[in-house]
């Protein structure tokens, strides 16, 4: 009997061998962290000045105006990209051909480009057309963000939810029909929110990736965590040198934290929905595999799940 | 419409950019990301600490702060003056290499224990069952799930011409800069992007019927 596919279970010889292993692996492991704190602590970087700088209010209240500005950006980016999803994917199932060509050049053309090319441009728009947007100030940076945001990320939810929609057992769709419901009805009161069921930690996993992607207001210099921290480190001159490494040290352990905590929650509802017994398979939690794959994921799962036809053809 | 024509060389470059940057952060990625697999599936606690550590931290963290760590932290560990190239292949690599990762170690758990048990049986030793049974069956499953995360790695690689790398953002960036139309810069670029995402999705789709056999 042995638990891996890779490893037998190990015999008195191969114990001993694997002990030596771990303590060989371990001061390699303890070795490379020691090495970088002492070549980081040669630059002063842990110096107690450095990490005095927490202590001030002004800094205090940056890192926590970033916070609150990213947690915002992805509050309104994150509703709207759920609203653009349902519709994109609603758009993509539609029986009409225009419709549907619409959404499908919608979703290829915003998941091919780089989400950060689509903020920067969105951005230069809007500065071009600024007064007749009515927008100003730090506006022009927040609405760049959030629209992009939302396009690319929509277009991602839209594919999840398609996958999520196609999941559902035909005989649903077939009953809806059966008791005079309309094409309407049908798709929002009886396949959409079965969808978003099955598909909920795959959503909350992209939702991961929204936040994450909010780091991206740094490059069109949007007052977000990640730029009040670069801010916050330049800015600042402790011995003749900028803390970059407290700084970035907290500010990850921020990002961290709110990923995890987002993440949690996934694995969280997972677990929940498959308790229930309702026949439709709620898709892995996953991990917030990076940006595209969300689509390949789902059909991966529900490829492979026996009683869920698929109607992904490509 | 002119401005394709008038700058080709500029495009050329920045798609030759992204092109490399992408290249040389991918072979990075795959090979961390294969050995931090190892690591995570191996029986010694402390580097399958390490493992999932690298894992956990790197999939949670914004590029973005990772490609800020590439340029102000790592020149004070290790050598100072490294170019912006390879220190934006360092943050892309080591980023993707985290999904490369979690991919293989998945795409090893898909192989049955039944397969190896039935080697071991037979008498193979470690290498043999590895090279001849558990590597062919992982490696099937690894491909769909590899290609997403190059034509991923593609985008994300837009992020390194933030950081004074030569690429496709970056050229856009300094056009744009110059007072030309938006529009149309975007939409060459787009074509840039997707001809290259095309490419990859093609190329692993190849693949992947190429190594198809009947189960």
């Amino acid at each position: 009997m042995s638990s891996s596919v890779l490893y037998d279970a190990p015999g008195p010889k191969a114990r001993v061998r694997n002990r030596i292993y771990s303590v060989v692996g371990g001061l390699a492991v303890l070795g490379l962290i020691v090495f970088a704190v002492v070549r980081l602590n040669d630059k002063g970087q842990f110096a107690p000045e450095m990490w005095d700088i927490f202590n001030y209010a002004g800094v205090r209240t940056s890192i926590r105006d970033g916070v609150v500005t990213t947690l915002k950006v992805f509050a309104v980016a994150a509703v709207l990209s759920l609203a653009l999803g349902v519709l994109l994917a609603v758009g993509r199932l539609s029986d009409h051909k225009a419709v549907r060509w619409f959404a499908t050049g919608f979703i290829e053309l915003f998941r091919a480009v780089p989400l950060l090319i689509t903020i920067y441009v969105l951005w230069v728009l809007f500065l071009t057309y600024r007064s007749d947007l009515g927008l100003s100030g730090d506006n022009t940076g927040f609405w760049a963000l959030v629209i992009g945001l939302t396009v690319y990320n929509g277009s991602v939810q839209a594919e999840v939810l398609r996958a999520g929609i196609n999941s559902v057992p035909r005989g649903q769709r077939e009953a809806a029909y059966a008791l005079g419901m309309r094409k309407t009805q049908v798709m929002l009161t009886v396949l959409v929110p079965q969808a978003v069921r099955a598909m909920l930690p795959t959503i909350i996993s992209q939702l991961v990736v929204t936040l994450k992607d909010t780091s991206l207001g740094y490059v069109i210099t949007y007052q977000e965590l990640l730029f009040q921290l670069q801010q916050l480190a330049g800015n600042i001159v402790v011995n003749d040198d900028n803390p970059y490494v407290p700084v970035i040290i907290v500010g990850g352990a921020i990002y961290i934290a709110m990923c995890l905590a987002l993440s949690a929650l996934a694995t969280w509802i997972e677990r929940r929905g498959r308790r229930a017994k309702t026949g439709i398979r709620v898709a892995d939690a996953g991990q917030p595999l990076a940006a595209t794959d969300a689509l390949d994921v789902v059909d991966h799962s529900t490829v492979s799940a026996p009683d869920a036809p698929t109607g992904k053809t490509n | 419409m002119n401005v394709l024509l008038d700058h080709l060389p500029q495009f050329r470059e920045g798609f030759l950019g992204t092109l490399s940057i992408t290249a040389a952060s991918a072979a990075l990625a795959l090979v961390l990301g294969i050995v931090i697999a190892g690591f995570r599936v191996s029986p010694i606690p402390p580097l399958r600490a390490f493992g999932t550590a690298w894992v956990t931290l790197l999939r949670n963290t914004p590029l973005t702060l990772l490609f800020l760590i590439a340029f102000f932290v790592i020149p004070q560990i290790f050598f100072p003056g490294t170019s912006p190239f390879v220190l934006a292949m360092g943050a892309l690599g080591c980023y993707t290499s985290s999904f490369v990762c979690e991919a293989v170690r998945s795409g090893i758990n898909t192989v049955p224990l039944g397969q190896a048990e039935a080697a071991r049986s037979l008498g193979m030793t470690f290498f043999q069952t590895l090279r001849l049974i558990v590597f062919p069956q992982a490696t099937r499953s690894v491909i769909p799930p590899m290609s997403s995360i190059f034509i991923a790695l593609t985008k994300n690689s837009a992020i390194a011409g933030a950081f004074s790398n030569t690429e496709l953002f970056n050229v856009s960036k300094l056009l744009s800069d110059k007072g030309f139309a938006i529009g149309w810069i975007f939409l060459w670029i787009a074509l840039c992007y997707l001809v290259i995402t095309f490419a990859i999705s093609g190329l692993f789709r190849l693949l992947e019927s190429r190594l198809e056999v009947a189960r």
